[in-house]
């Protein structure tokens, strides 16, 4: 009489090819999407259907608890898979290139304002305090920062710092720390816009001071002019990136305080989806910032040419970003 | 039914994380989250991997640096920095936007990370969801470490008030229906169970009968619940439970046991012959929840 189970015919007409999406399913979990072939690959969205509608049958029909979990879990994971796919890398890295980054960067111009109008205010602060009292930049700087490039430092020590050769070394140890922790500074920086943004207008606020408190120290020198070209050559893409990671802060700190007619799970959603096209372009930034400071800071010591590599970049961020375009 | 379903017990642990999640087929998957537990343990797995690979990372740095001579070791150095930075950074990153959308540490928890409204993960929602554990890991971290520095009394309390804000930031999870963190809001993500099972055997299958003969009244006996605990029994095989239940079977049922009967022989005929019995009733649309259903 048991051989006559109908859960039992229904799960012995089927087996085969549950067995079968799950192995296509292995193979394109272990990262090897493209070894299947195209047949296969059109395989799958149907062997996902025939397993979800097994499903809802064996729900409804089988007793047997093992198979009804055995069915959940691969048609969970079928739909990953089906649903889930992203489109082929190349296609999705040119349109964030082509559309989602400036966009999203567009999209906050607002909040990316508020952060640079706070970094030149916090700089010009940093700036008139120093100028005024340099008592003032011991509080400003840390030590580790300043790295000796202090009042007491003499003018030549500080000219040296700007040139420095590191031994023919494009990249110096010290360099690579600041870009590490500058780096962690944007990101900081748009985390802590999710606590009702006051912690990153500290934060920003904070960078500026203490560019303002070293130009000041450079300024009482004379050496103005050759910092900011030491600073610029990286510091135009660097710095922008961080007041956009801040933008993007502002943005997602904003939603939660204001959901207006959304809920504020809702809110932060929509506001994390632009936000997060944003971030993700701000840590390319970082790295051609990296790169533009490890590599093109310590080769290149010509004054005007570090202002001109600065000024080419900023121009090129600020014309890729919000020079109007067509709509594809 | 439906006037039953109004009276029925408080949901089982399980279900309290059990969400009903509809494909466009229409069918429902019937996700269930990954517990608090379930996530710390990943998170925790993961740090674990992190430093393991950080070590193994800096031992292998120290080797070419000291074998390269301490003089030329600057490189090396920048070489470690910029690994300690890309892997703080980069591990959940790299992982949770890769094909399995898990991180080792979710991996072995069966756990993945996916989209809230069914769509497509995308590669910013992980960025998002990720970049947010500085303020709910990292920060408070900051802040302990600084607990531990702090000298005079003023600076004392400004690290405690970091610690109890990070620390609000930290225990979110625990505050909210769906075990979403921070990040996860933010994303628009949450983290369900997917675990990998494999096909276990029909218990009803391996079996013709074997001679045994049950009446409608001892296949009566049960509902479903009973049936899926014999279920697992039989799957579980061991041998003192499965004479228990054998016996609390025969006892119920009235069933005379003969001097040659096994015990796993005997249960299993009766789980084929209950589980075709229950689901020849389902098919005309009684479903007998348990021995105390009347239906």
């Amino acid at each position: 009489m048991n051989g006559d189970l109908k859960s039992h015919r229904f799960r012995a007409e089927r087996e085969a090819d549950w067995k079968t999406l799950e192995r296509l399913l292995a193979k394109a979990e272990g990262g090897h999407a493209r070894r299947l072939t195209a047949a296969e690959l059109m395989q799958i969205p149907l062997l996902y259907r025939s397993v979800v509608s097994a499903l809802s049958v064996a729900r409804a029909t089988s007793l047997d608890a093992s198979l009804v979990d055995y069915l959940e879990a691969l048609a969970t994971r079928a739909y990953f898979f089906v649903y889930g796919a992203r489109a082929h890398l190349g296609d999705r890295l040119a349109r964030f290139f082509r559309h989602d980054w400036p966009a999203a960067v567009r999209a906050i111009w607002r909040e990316t304002l508020i952060a640079t109008a706070i970094l030149v205010f916090a700089t010009a602060a940093g700036f008139a305090l120093v100028w005024n009292n340099p008592d003032w930049y011991g509080s400003i700087l840390p030590d580790a920062m300043a790295q000796g490039r202090d009042p007491t430092a003499t003018t030549a020590f500080l000219r040296d710092a700007l040139y420095h050769d590191a031994k023919g070394q494009p990249l110096s140890f010290f360099a690579t720390f600041l870009f590490t922790h500058n780096a962690g500074v944007s990101i900081l920086a748009f985390a802590l816009g999710f606590a009702f943004c006051a912690p990153t207008v500290l934060l920003v606020a904070d960078n500026g001071l203490t560019l303002g408190a070293l130009m000041a120290l450079y300024a009482s020198r004379g050496l103005l002019v050759p910092l900011g070209g030491w600073l610029s050559i990286h510091g135009t893409t660097e710095l922008f990136a961080t007041v956009i990671a801040a933008g993007a802060g502002f943005r997602i700190g904003w939603a939660v305080m204001f959901p207006g007619p959304l809920t504020r799970l809702e809110a932060a959603r929509v506001a994390g989806r632009t936000a997060g096209a944003a971030m993700a372009g701000v840590v390319v930034m970082l790295i051609a910032a990296g790169v533009l400071e490890g590599v093109g800071r310590q080769t290149i010591r010509l004054d005007w040419a570090r202002y001109a590599i600065g000024g080419t970049m900023l121009t090129l961020w600020l014309a890729y970003f919000y020079l109007p375009r067509r709509e594809t | 039914m439906t006037a039953v379903s109004a009276t029925r017990p408080p949901v089982e642990p399980e279900a309290r994380f059990a969400r009903r999640f509809i494909t466009p087929e229409g069918a429902d998957l019937r996700l269930v989250l990954g517990s608090g537990g379930d996530r710390a343990a990943a998170f925790l797995l993961d740090i674990l991997f992190m430093v393991v690979g950080l070590i193994a990372f800096t031992l292998l740095i120290a080797w070419i640096a000291s074998s390269v001579g301490l003089k030329n070791a600057e490189p090396w150095g920048i070489a470690w920095l910029l690994g300690f930075f890309v892997l703080r950074n980069g591990y959940f990153i790299a992982f949770e936007a890769g094909p399995r959308a898990a991180t080792p540490g979710k991996r072995v928890l069966g756990l993945r990370v996916a989209a809230r409204d069914g769509g497509r993960l995308t590669a910013e929602a992980v960025f998002v969801r990720n970049f947010l554990r500085e303020i709910e890991v990292f920060l408070p971290v900051v802040f302990l470490a600084a607990a531990n520095a702090a000298g005079d009394p003023v600076q004392g309390w400004v690290v405690l008030m970091g610690l109890v804000w990070t620390g609000g930031f930290l225990l979110f999870p625990m505050f909210n229906r769906d075990r979403l963190r921070l990040g996860d809001i933010v994303a628009g993500t949450w983290v369900v169970k997917a675990p990998r099972r494999s096909l276990a055997a029909d218990l009803a299958a391996s079996h013709d009968g074997g001679g045994f003969a049950f009446t409608r009244e001892q296949v009566s006996a049960y509902g479903v619940k009973e049936l899926q605990v014999l279920e697992t029994v039989l799957r579980a095989r061991d041998k003192r439970t499965m004479t228990a239940v054998a016996e609390r079977i025969r006892g119920k049922i009235g069933w005379y046991k003969a001097p040659d009967e096994r015990d796993d022989a005997f249960l299993t005929a009766y789980y084929a012959a209950l589980r075709g019995r229950l689901e020849h009733r389902l098919l005309f649309g009684h479903r007998r929840r348990d021995k105390f259903d009347k239906a």
